[in-house]
C-alpha cells in the first residue's frame, strides 16, 4: 500500500528560500516573534513536555495497579501522581492542545489572513501560560499535591498538606492564556475574514475553534474565581466551602464543574473541527451537513454550560436539580450524534485513501462514538448512581478526552505537519503507530467500563483482588498505548531533517492554507486571497496538479 | 479463573437487578449504534476506496430527511433512558415508611456505624436481610462517599450537613463497602463489608454486643447535661418551643418560611440556632457548634424524634 501521492522534486515543491521558519534566527527571534505560526511551534514544544509529564505519572500508576496491594508506591505517592496527571494533562496538554498549536496555525491561514488580530497578545498568551506551567511544576518539584485534579472542598482547603495553593495559582494563571486566545480568535474570525470568506464557507475547523473560544471566553473565568477562593479559605481561613468555618462544600462543586464540564467540550470539539477537514479530504467529499456540522458545534458549547450538576448526582444536590440536570444533558449528546452521521455519511461514494490522518479520524469516530453513548449512561440518574467515581467514569472520560481530541489532536498534527515543516513523515511508521494507538487504547480503557460496574472506585491505590485481572488488561494495554505515542515523537522530529520535501499541498486537500508554499512565508499570502467557492469543494472538476 | 472475570457485581438489594435492567436496554441500544457506525465507516473505507489517483468521485447531496432521522431517533431513545433512569432514582432517593435507621459517621479514614438499639461497630455494618434500610449519613471531616456496589448504592457523606441511603437486601453474605469520594492518603482503605444476615442471626449478633444503650438514651442524657431542657420544656415555653411532636412535622418560622423538621434542620438548629428561628421565638439560643460530636449529635437527633412517639418507625424488628 504505497502512498498514492509521491513527493515530487518540482520547483515548485522546494520551500520558499524565506519562509517563516528561517525568516529570523537565534533564540530571541523565537522568544519575542509576533507570527501565529511560530507561537504554535512554542506551544507545540510546550505542551508535548507536559504531555510526557502527565504521561510517566500514569505509567507510574498505572505499574502501581499491576497488584492490589498499594506495594510499589506509598498511598501518598499514588494520590499525587493521579493528581499531576489530571492537572497537567487536562490544564496544561488537552486544553491548549489543538486551539493553541494547530489553531494558532490554522485560524488566520484558513480565513485568509496575515495574522490574528492580536499578535501581542498572542504572544503573552504563550508568556501566561509558561508561567502558569512553571508554578505547577515548582509544586510538583516541591513535593507535590494531593487532592486530584478536581479540588475538593474541603479537603483541598483544610485538610490536604501539600502544595495546594502553588498549584492553584498555576492553573488559575494559566486560564488567562485561554481566554487570551479564545479572544483573540473570536476576534479574528469575525474581522480578519478574507473577501468572499462568508460565515457559511468557513471550515468547520474554524466553526470548531470559535465554539471553542466562546466556551473559553465565558467559563474559564469561573475556574478563575473558583480556584482563586480556594486560595482565600486555604491561606486566610475565610468560610467559603468548609462547614466548620461556615461555608458549604458542595457550592465548590457547582462553581468547578460550571467550567469544567464545559471544558470538555474545550477539549472535544477542536477535534471534531479536525475530523470535518480529514475527513473530506482523504475521501475528496463535500461535507455531508455542513451547516448541521457547523450548528451543531454551537449548540454543543451553548448546551455545555446547562448540564454541570450532571457530576453531582449524589452530591446531595436536590433530586429536582438532579432530574432537570439529567434531561438537559440527554440533550446534549444529539448534536454529537449529528456530527458523528454526517461524518460516516461523508464517506459514501468517496473516493477513499488511507492515510496516516484518516486513520486517526475514521479511529476518533469509532473511539468518540463509545465515548458519547457511555456518555449517556451516565447521564441517566440511576445507573450514575451506581458508576459515579468508578472506573466507569474514568473510561468514558478516557474515550472521550483520549480517543476522540488526543486521536483528533494527533490526526491534525500528522494532516498539517507537512504545511508546518514542509516535509512527509514516514508513513509506513505512522500508520503502524495509529493501528497500536488504537489497540492500546482499546485494551488501556475497555476493561474499566466493566471493572467500574464491578465497583471499582477510581483513586484507590489498593483494590480487592478480584479485581486484578481487568487491571493488569488495563496496565497491559498503556504500556503498548505508551510506544503507540513515542513512536510519532521520534519520526516527526528525524522528518524534520531527513524527511522527503511536502510541496505546497501533498495530500491535494482543498482549503486556503494548502494554496501558501510549505512552510509558509510569515506573511503567508503573497496576494489577498478572494474566495469564490464553499469549503471541501473536492467533487467539482478541477485542473489537474503538476504530476 | 471466571470466578475472577465476571462482569456484574451480585445483585443484593432490590433495586439492583432493576439498575441492571436499565443497564442492559443502554448496552443494546448502544451495540446497535457501534455496530451501525463501526460497520459503516468499514463498509464505505473498503468500498469506496481510492482506484485511480484522479478519481473524482460523484457529488452527493445533505438529504434533509436523513437529517431529521438521525436526529430525531435518537432524540427519543435518549429520552426515554432519561425517563426510566429518572423513575428509579426517585425510588432511590425515597426510603420507604418505616424503613430501620442506623447511623453512619465517615471520618479519615474509617466508617462508624450506630444502630439504633445502640450497637456500634466500625468498618462493618451487619444488617439483617428484607428489612428496608436506611442509612444515616455524616462526615466529620471531608466528603466521603457511601458505597455498596452490590446494592447499587452510593450517597456522598458531605460536613455540615446529613444525606442518607437506603436499601432492602435480598441476599445473605458479605459484600463491599468503599469510599468512592477521594478523601485523602488512605481514601482506598476506607473500606469495610457489609454483612447481611437474617433477623434471627442480626437480633442475636446484635445482642451479643457490649454496648448496651440505645441511641435515644444516649441523646437524653446529653440533653440534660447540656441543659437543654432548661428551654425545651414538655410543653411550648417562653423562651423555647416545646420538642414534643415536633420531628416530621412542619415549623412555621419567623421569617414567614416554613420549615419540616428532619434532621438537617434539628441538626442545624443545634449548630446554628439562628440560622432559622421558629415563629414567636426570640434568638438567644447559644450555639453548640464544637461542643458535640457528630455521634453527640446523632443521639440527641436519636433522642428529639423518640419524643414524637413510635411511630417514626426507628424501631429495630
Amino acid at each position: 500500500m504505497s502512498p498514492v501521492v509521491e513527493p515530487i522534486i518540482a520547483p515548485e515543491n522546494l520551500p520558499p528560500r524565506v519562509n517563516y521558519l528561517n525568516a529570523g534566527y537565534g533564540i530571541r527571534s523565537w522568544l519575542l516573534t509576533k507570527d501565529h505560526k511560530r507561537i504554535a511551534l512554542l506551544y507545540l514544544a510546550s505542551i508535548t513536555f507536559f504531555f510526557f509529564i502527565g504521561g510517566a505519572a500514569a505509567v507510574l500508576f498505572r505499574l502501581e495497579l499491576l497488584t492490589p496491594q498499594s506495594d510499589l508506591l506509598q498511598a501518598e505517592t499514588y494520590n499525587k501522581l493521579f493528581t499531576i496527571h489530571g492537572l497537567i494533562m487536562v490544564f496544561f496538554f488537552l486544553i491548549p492542545s489543538i486551539p493553541a498549536v494547530l489553531g494558532n496555525f490554522l485560524v488566520p491561514m484558513m480565513i485568509g489572513a496575515r495574522d490574528l488580530a492580536f499578535p501581542r497578545i498572542n504572544l503573552l498568551s504563550w508568556y501566561i501560560f509558561i508561567i502558569g506551567g512553571m508554578f505547577t511544576l515548582t509544586a510538583i518539584i516541591l513535593g507535590g499535591v494531593d487532592t486530584g485534579w478536581t479540588f475538593y472542598t474541603p479537603y483541598s482547603t483544610t485538610y490536604a498538606n501539600t502544595y495546594v495553593i502553588i498549584t492553584a495559582a498555576g492553573v488559575f494563571i494559566t486560564g488567562f492564556s485561554s481566554i487570551l486566545t479564545g479572544l483573540n480568535f473570536i476576534v479574528t474570525i469575525h474581522k480578519m475574514r478574507a473577501p468572499g470568506m462568508t460565515w457559511m464557507r468557513l471550515p468547520l475547523f474554524i466553526w470548531a475553534q470559535y465554539a471553542t473560544s466562546l466556551i473559553n471566553l465565558l467559563g474559564t473565568p469561573v475556574l478563575a474565581i473558583s480556584i482563586f477562593l480556594i486560595a482565600i479559605e486555604r491561606a486566610f481561613r475565610l468560610g467559603i466551602f468548609d462547614p466548620a468555618l461556615g461555608g458549604d462544600p458542595v457550592l465548590f462543586q457547582h462553581l468547578f464543574w460550571f467550567y469544567s464540564h464545559p471544558a470538555v467540550y474545550i477539549m472535544i470539539l477542536p477535534a471534531m473541527g479536525v475530523i470535518s477537514e480529514v475527513i473530506t479530504c482523504f475521501s475528496r467529499k463535500r461535507i455531508f451537513g455542513y451547516s448541521f456540522i457547523a450548528v451543531s458545534s454551537l449548540a454543543i458549547a451553548v448546551l455545555g454550560f446547562f448540564v454541570w450538576g450532571h457530576h453531582m448526582f449524589v452530591s446531595s444536590q436536590s433530586i429536582y436539580a438532579g432530574l432537570i440536570f439529567s434531561f438537559l444533558s440527554m440533550f446534549v449528546a444529539i448534536p454529537s450524534a449529528v456530527k458523528v452521521f454526517n461524518w460516516t455519511a461523508t464517506l459514501y461514494k468517496g473516493s477513499i485513501i488511507y492515510q496516516t490522518p484518516l486513520l486517526y479520524a475514521l479511529g476518533f469516530i469509532g473511539l468518540f462514538t463509545i465515548g458519547g453513548l457511555t456518555g449517556i449512561f451516565v447521564a441517566t440518574l440511576a445507573i450514575d448512581v451506581h458508576v459515579h467515581d468508578t472506573y466507569f467514569i474514568i473510561a468514558h472520560f478516557h474515550y472521550i478526552m483520549v480517543g476522540g481530541a488526543l486521536m483528533g489532536y494527533l490526526g491534525g498534527l500528522h494532516f498539517w505537519w507537512p504545511k508546518i515543516t514542509g516535509r512527509l513523515y514516514p508513513e509506513g511508521w505512522a500508520r503502524l503507530s495509529a493501528l497500536i494507538i488504537f489497540v492500546g487504547f482499546n485494551l488501556t480503557f475497555f476493561p474499566q467500563f466493566i471493572l467500574g460496574y464491578l465497583g471499582m472506585p477510581r483513586r484507590y491505590a489498593a483494590y480487592p483482588d478480584e479485581f486484578q485481572v481487568l487491571n493488569v488488561m488495563s496496565s497491559a494495554g498503556a504500556s503498548i498505548l505508551g510506544i503507540g505515542y513515542l513512536i510519532p515523537m521520534i519520526y516527526f522530529i528525524w522528518s524534520m531533517r531527513y524527511g522527503p520535501l511536502a510541496g505546497p499541498n501533498p495530500w491535494n486537500a482543498k482549503g486556503l492554507e494548502w494554496t501558501t508554499p510549505s512552510p509558509p512565508t510569515t506573511e503567508n499570502f503573497e496576494h489577498k486571497p478572494h474566495i469564490t467557492e464553499e469549503a471541501y469543494a473536492y467533487e467539482v472538476k478541477e485542473e489537474k496538479v503538476v504530476g | 479463573m471466571l470466578e475472577r472475570l465476571r462482569i456484574f457485581p451480585d445483585q443484593a438489594s432490590t433495586i439492583a437487578g432493576e439498575v441492571d435492567t436499565l443497564y442492559l436496554f443502554l448496552i443494546g441500544m448502544s451495540t446497535f449504534f457501534v455496530a451501525l457506525i463501526f460497520g459503516l465507516v468499514i463498509y464505505f473505507a473498503a468500498k469506496y476506496r481510492r482506484r485511480s489517483v484522479n478519481e473524482v468521485p460523484p457529488p452527493v447531496r445533505t438529504d434533509l430527511r436523513l437529517e431529521i432521522a438521525w436526529t430525531v431517533i435518537p432524540l427519543v431513545l435518549v429520552l426515554i433512558s432519561f425517563a426510566w433512569g429518572a423513575q428509579l432514582f426517585v425510588t432511590m432517593g425515597q426510603a420507604p415508611a418505616g424503613a430501620m435507621e442506623i447511623h453512619a459517621v465517615g471520618r479519615q479514614w474509617m466508617w462508624k456505624f450506630q444502630h439504633p438499639s445502640g450497637g456500634r461497630e466500625i468498618n462493618q455494618l451487619h444488617v439483617p436481610v428484607g428489612i428496608p434500610i436506611k442509612i444515616l449519613l455524616a462526615s466529620e471531616d471531608v466528603i466521603h462517599s457511601f458505597f455498596v456496589p452490590a446494592f447499587r448504592v452510593k450517597m456522598d457523606v458531605v460536613p455540615g450537613k446529613y444525606t442518607s441511603a437506603w436499601f432492602e437486601a435480598t441476599m445473605e453474605g458479605e459484600f463491599h463497602l468503599f469510599c468512592a469520594e477521594y478523601c485523602g492518603t488512605q481514601h482506598s482503605g476506607m473500606i469495610g463489608r457489609v454483612v447481611v444476615m437474617k433477623p434471627v442471626d442480626y437480633q442475636r449478633w446484635l445482642s451479643d454486643q457490649a454496648s448496651g444503650e440505645p441511641l435515644a438514651v444516649g441523646g437524653e442524657r446529653l440533653f440534660q447535661q447540656r441543659g437543654c431542657a432548661t428551654c425545651h420544656r414538655t410543653s411550648d415555653g417562653p423562651t423555647g418551643p416545646a420538642l414534643h411532636g415536633l420531628f416530621g412535622r412542619r415549623v412555621q418560622l419567623q421569617s414567614g418560611d416554613s420549615v419540616v423538621a428532619d434532621e438537617s434542620y434539628i441538626r442545624e438548629s443545634v449548630l446554628n440556632p439562628n440560622a432559622k428561628i421558629t415563629e414567636g421565638y426570640q434568638p438567644i439560643m447559644p450555639t453548640f457548634q464544637g461542643q458535640l460530636s457528630e455521634e453527640g449529635l446523632h443521639q440527641m437527633i436519636a433522642y428529639i424524634k423518640s419524643l414524637s412517639g413510635p411511630a417514626e418507625g426507628r424501631k429495630a424488628p
